[in-house]
């Protein structure tokens, strides 16, 4: 076990015993915690494991070539159109975009390609979106996706050019 | 959710009826990968929970000031230290609304909620390394003060 590992596991064993001792001795702040804890954890066994299974999937079916055409350095203006498209129908915000994205990198999309992903799966995802016109109103929803989309693209060209510069590489996962 | 459901199983019984080896290779990669990303998860699991000890009433406090670009501020630094998902951040967003907090604070803490992400750092840093992870946060925090500045301009708040 590396250190990192022994890390990790310490602090979830305090947690765990923290929130284990909250039962007993009925500490409000630990009983919170579990609360919160219990909210998102749900929200990840859900939302995960067809996630992964997806990623798996592309991970062995997409030729590369593909991902270049369309995300990478054969592909123009048009790889912000699909990096949004493929953005606004990811379900699961980031916690789904950082994978996908390391692995739109691995196969050969560019940074620009990454960071309009990435950047526009917090923006305009099409099921937040009615959610949030449903509360917040039609106009709120409809100005914030019009002014974010062209700082999506104004941020992805700056942040791809300085990351492709830099000649920056995105840690592989095996 | 549901979107998300049927297309892995559609995706999964196609990928089967075409190759069946391929799929159970695809099944071990993705295993391998949500297993090696997996403590990665869980921080972040502990982080929300600690994160969220930051009451709602403490969120409409802060959000809910007199000034308008401190509120501007708090609704910035707030959404991007905590975390919630669209079922408790959007009501909570209706709720600061109806107490008349402005459109430019409410659009800059739901922005930031989505967009920046201190606690999800665990895991974003082990597929975009520190270096992006940091400068992707920070450039977010940008984009998220310039919509909510925007969303005052429109809404005849500010000027």
């Amino acid at each position: 076990m590396t250190n990192k590992n022994k890390i990790n596991l310490g602090v979830f064993i305090i947690f765990t015993l923290f929130i284990a001792s909250s039962f007993i001795l009925d500490i409000s702040i630990g009983l919170k915690m579990w609360g919160n804890f219990k909210i998102f954890a749900w929200d990840m066994i859900k939302l995960l494991p067809p996630a992964f299974i997806l990623i798996g999937l592309f991970n062995v079916w997409v030729k590369r070539e593909t991902i270049e055409d369309n995300f990478g350095h054969s592909s123009g203006i048009e790889k912000y159109f699909w990096s949004i498209l493929l953005a606004a129908t990811t379900v699961g915000g980031t916690f789904v975009a950082f994978p996908v994205g390391n692995e739109l990198y691995h196969k050969g999309a560019q940074y620009k390609s990454i960071f309009a992903y990435v950047t526009s799966a917090s923006l305009v995802m099409i099921p937040m979106s009615i959610i949030e016109a449903s509360i917040l109103g039609l106009k709120f929803t409809l100005i914030r996706l019009g002014v974010s989309l062209p700082l999506v693209i104004i941020s992805s060209v700056l942040l791809g050019n300085y990351f492709e510069g830099i000649e920056y590489k995105l840690p592989k996962q095996k | 959710m549901k979107f998300l459901y049927l297309t892995a199983g559609i995706a999964l019984v196609l990928s089967t009826i075409f190759d069946y080896k391929k799929t159970i290779k695809a099944l071990k990669v993705a295993w391998k990968k949500f297993s090696k990303i997996l403590p990665g998860y869980i921080k972040i699991l502990i982080i929300i929970s600690i994160v969220l000890l930051i009451s709602e009433d403490t969120i409409v406090y802060y959000l809910g000031g007199n000034s308008q670009w401190l509120g501007l501020l708090s609704g910035l630094i707030l959404g991007s230290v905590t975390m919630m998902p669209g079922f408790i951040s959007y009501p909570l967003a209706g709720i600061l609304v109806e107490k008349g907090v402005s459109y430019m604070v409410v659009a800059a803490f739901v922005t930031t909620l989505m967009m920046v992400g201190v606690a999800t750092y665990p895991v974003e840093k082990e597929y975009y390394g520190h270096k992006a992870t940091i400068i992707r946060n920070v450039a977010s925090f940008i984009i998220a003060a310039i919509i909510a500045i925007a969303m005052g301009l429109f809404y005849g708040e500010v000027l």
